[in-house]
């Protein structure tokens, strides 16, 4: 015992071997770094190809690209038309008279409700925070062990996680809700946020991620004196980061578009996306209106995959099962 | 391997559990680290799933006590309930189509923009998985496949003299199921295509020149020989991701073409499971439910398993 206490302890070790050694560490993470960005600058050698099948590709590619995207592009079309030019035959894709009365409307529509637009809004974003935050929490701290530790039920968990991501919530929706009801969670917004807390499919992520980290950064660590907790907290969560923002995309969309479902009774703790589908409920005359409603619940989604679209991919990067 | 086994076998019972129990000592921290989440994992994950299985053998309505009925859930479920026999055959009608198909669609956009320049590549990428983003955007098919005139669909086919009059594309059966493909195959490059794409660019490129010096001759082999093989991980995950999703298809042919559907034309295991089994609806009979959601279990997890063993034997 005393001679482990004795290897922990950093004290003997003249200021300047420390600051070796903080740098050794460095010069460590650094290049592991750059081993996980090295492929982005590589070009790679071209074996014999055609023009006829690049010109193939490039067909392809634009084709299901007009695909992938008209339905989108309409949508904002149609949300900068006016309803004449909406129902006009034939029905043309680009606006002629480019106007902001659906989103007019839409506000003007949002002021006369009776609960405040703005308590909806606060309702979904509290949602989508806790629920995030508390996710990339929990569920990095659970992935560290499961990939650094050795520890007896290690396996069995990393094999339930797997098989956890081979069925979809469907399956699992009428106990879940009976769940929720005997913990008394119906009608309040913790039975959007705590459910969302075990969101498989970012752990599975988190862990594959966390098993490139060199192990001897951590024992570097540990030497040093760091407890596990400050291992974790200082060195490794730094050093997922590409992961963390991967899983606040993906849990960042199903919650920013969740509408209360069978949990949520009461209006005030309602979220924006039920308050809205309901101005849509409006039927014909309200065409550009939903429009514009559909945009503006699209924009923060795209826009935040836009952002981290390139830490998303140095993530799933390391998503294989074996 | 061997000298281990001995050494196991020499451990009587007693002392093997001695052993665990230190180790589990050992592990406090580890332990200490993963409680919070697996608590939850545990409460929302496993735990319905064991418990939609013993519901699946009473009848049960939320209100009383369940009652246990052995297997006649099952036996209804197969022989008397003409529906599930549809939603059966459409589930799978729909998942043996999308399932394949937007794997190979995955892989083949994340292979073909894999070798543009930079830029080009992330746009692309931002297009094809904008759509299975998008929330509930895929709304937006309601408009073009409208049944009125101002439908997109029935006025460019009108404006081209292909048809006289409008077509009830989401009213009529034999449209229903080629409808849900489409507009599931629109949504459906997704975390998987991600996946591809960032698996393609970690394959050892160095293999890659090796092999051209090695007389591979075109991008075909160059592919079957290299790339496959070097991916297998990231394509059994997409196939996970793939083969789930076209298997637990619900809400787009509830919002497209309503539930239930005209004639059951694109009613799915899940939206089976919705009738019985959801608050809202007027059922409540959960026992019954349970026993359509325990048989969604099994074959969620049986065709992953088997396509998993498939997709091993890849490039070997």
């Amino acid at each position: 015992m005393i001679k482990k206490k004795e290897l922990k302890k950093p004290l003997d070790l003249t200021t300047e071997e420390q600051e070796k050694m903080v740098q050794d560490l460095k010069t460590q993470e650094l290049q592991w770094y750059k081993e996980k960005t090295k492929f982005k600058k590589y070009r790679r050698v071209r074996l014999s190809r055609s023009l006829g099948g690049d010109i193939f590709v490039a067909i392809i590619l634009i084709a299901f690209g007009m695909f992938s995207a008209y339905p989108l592009i309409y949508t904002v079309c149609n949300s900068l038309k006016g309803l004449d030019e909406i129902f006009v035959f034939p029905p043309r894709l680009f606006p002629r008279n480019i106007t902001f009365r659906n989103f007019v409307d839409l506000f003007n529509l949002i002021g006369n409700t009776q609960i405040p637009i703005s308590r909806y809004f606060v309702n979904t974003l509290t949602i989508t925070l806790f629920g995030t935050a508390g996710h990339v929490l929990l569920s990095s701290l659970c992935a560290y062990p499961l990939s650094k530790h050795k520890f007896p039920g290690r396996h069995l968990i990393n094999q339930l996680i797997v098989y956890s991501l081979m069925f979809s919530a469907a399956v699992t929706a009428i106990p879940s809700y009976m769940i929720i009801s005997w913990l008394g969670l119906i009608d309040s917004q913790l039975a959007i946020i705590i459910p969302a807390f075990g969101f498989t499919l970012g752990i599975f992520l988190m862990r594959q991620f966390m098993n490139t980290i060199p192990d001897e950064l951590l024992e570097a660590a540990k030497i040093d004196g760091a407890n596990e907790y400050q291992i974790f907290f200082k060195v490794v969560m730094p050093l997922v980061k590409p992961a963390w923002l991967t899983l606040i995309i993906l849990l960042f969309q199903s919650l920013w578009g969740t509408d209360g479902g069978a949990y949520l009774f009461t209006e005030n703790l309602k979220p924006l996306t039920y308050a809205l589908s309901q101005i849509v409920a409006g039927g014909v005359a309200r065409t550009g209106t939903a429009a514009a409603v559909t945009v503006i619940m699209l924009i923060v989604p795209i826009t935040v995959f836009i952002i981290n679209q390139s830490r998303m991919l140095e993530t799933m990067a390391h998503s294989g099962l074996k | 391997m061997e000298k281990t086994m001995l050494v196991q076998k020499k451990l009587t019972s007693r002392e093997r559990r001695q052993k665990l129990w230190k180790e589990i000592k050992k592990s406090k921290v580890s332990y200490s680290m993963i409680a919070p989440f697996m608590l939850i994992f545990f409460t929302f994950t496993v735990l319905p799933v064991i418990m939609s299985f013993f519901l699946s053998f009473t009848s049960f309505d939320m209100l009383q006590a369940p009652k246990f009925i052995g297997l006649d859930n099952y036996i209804n479920l197969f022989l008397n309930d003409e529906v599930f026999l549809i939603a059966l055959k459409n589930t799978f009608i729909l998942a043996i189509i999308t399932g394949p198909v937007s794997y190979v669609m995955a892989f083949v956009f994340a292979w073909l923009i894999n070798e543009l320049p930079r830029k080009i590549r992330w746009f692309m990428t931002l297009i094809f998985y904008a759509p299975s983003i998008s929330g509930s955007a895929y709304l937006l098919w309601q408009l073009i496949f409208s049944s009125d005139m101002y439908g997109v669909l029935n006025a460019s086919l009108i404006n081209l003299g292909v048809i006289n009059s409008p077509i009830l594309w989401l009213e009529s059966p034999q449209y229903a199921l080629p409808i849900l493909i489409i507009v599931q195959l629109w949504l459906s490059l997704g975390v998987s295509f991600l996946a591809f794409i960032a698996g393609l660019q970690t394959v050892d490129h160095t293999l890659y020149e090796a092999a051209a010096i090695d007389g591979l001759r075109n991008r075909w082999q160059e592919l079957w020989f290299i790339t496959l093989p070097q991916m297998k991980s990231q394509l059994m995950f997409g196939a996970v991701m793939q083969i789930t999703s076209a298997l637990g298809i619900a809400s787009v042919s509830i919002s497209l073409l309503g539930f239930p559907s005209v004639e059951y034309s694109g009613h799915t295991i899940v939206t089976h499971l919705m009738d019985f089994g959801s608050t809202n609806s007027t059922r409540l009979e959960m026992g019954y439910a349970s026993a359509i959601a325990t048989v969604l279990f099994f074959i969620m997890l049986g065709s992953n398993l088997i396509v998993q063993k498939i997709i091993r034997r890849v490039g070997s």
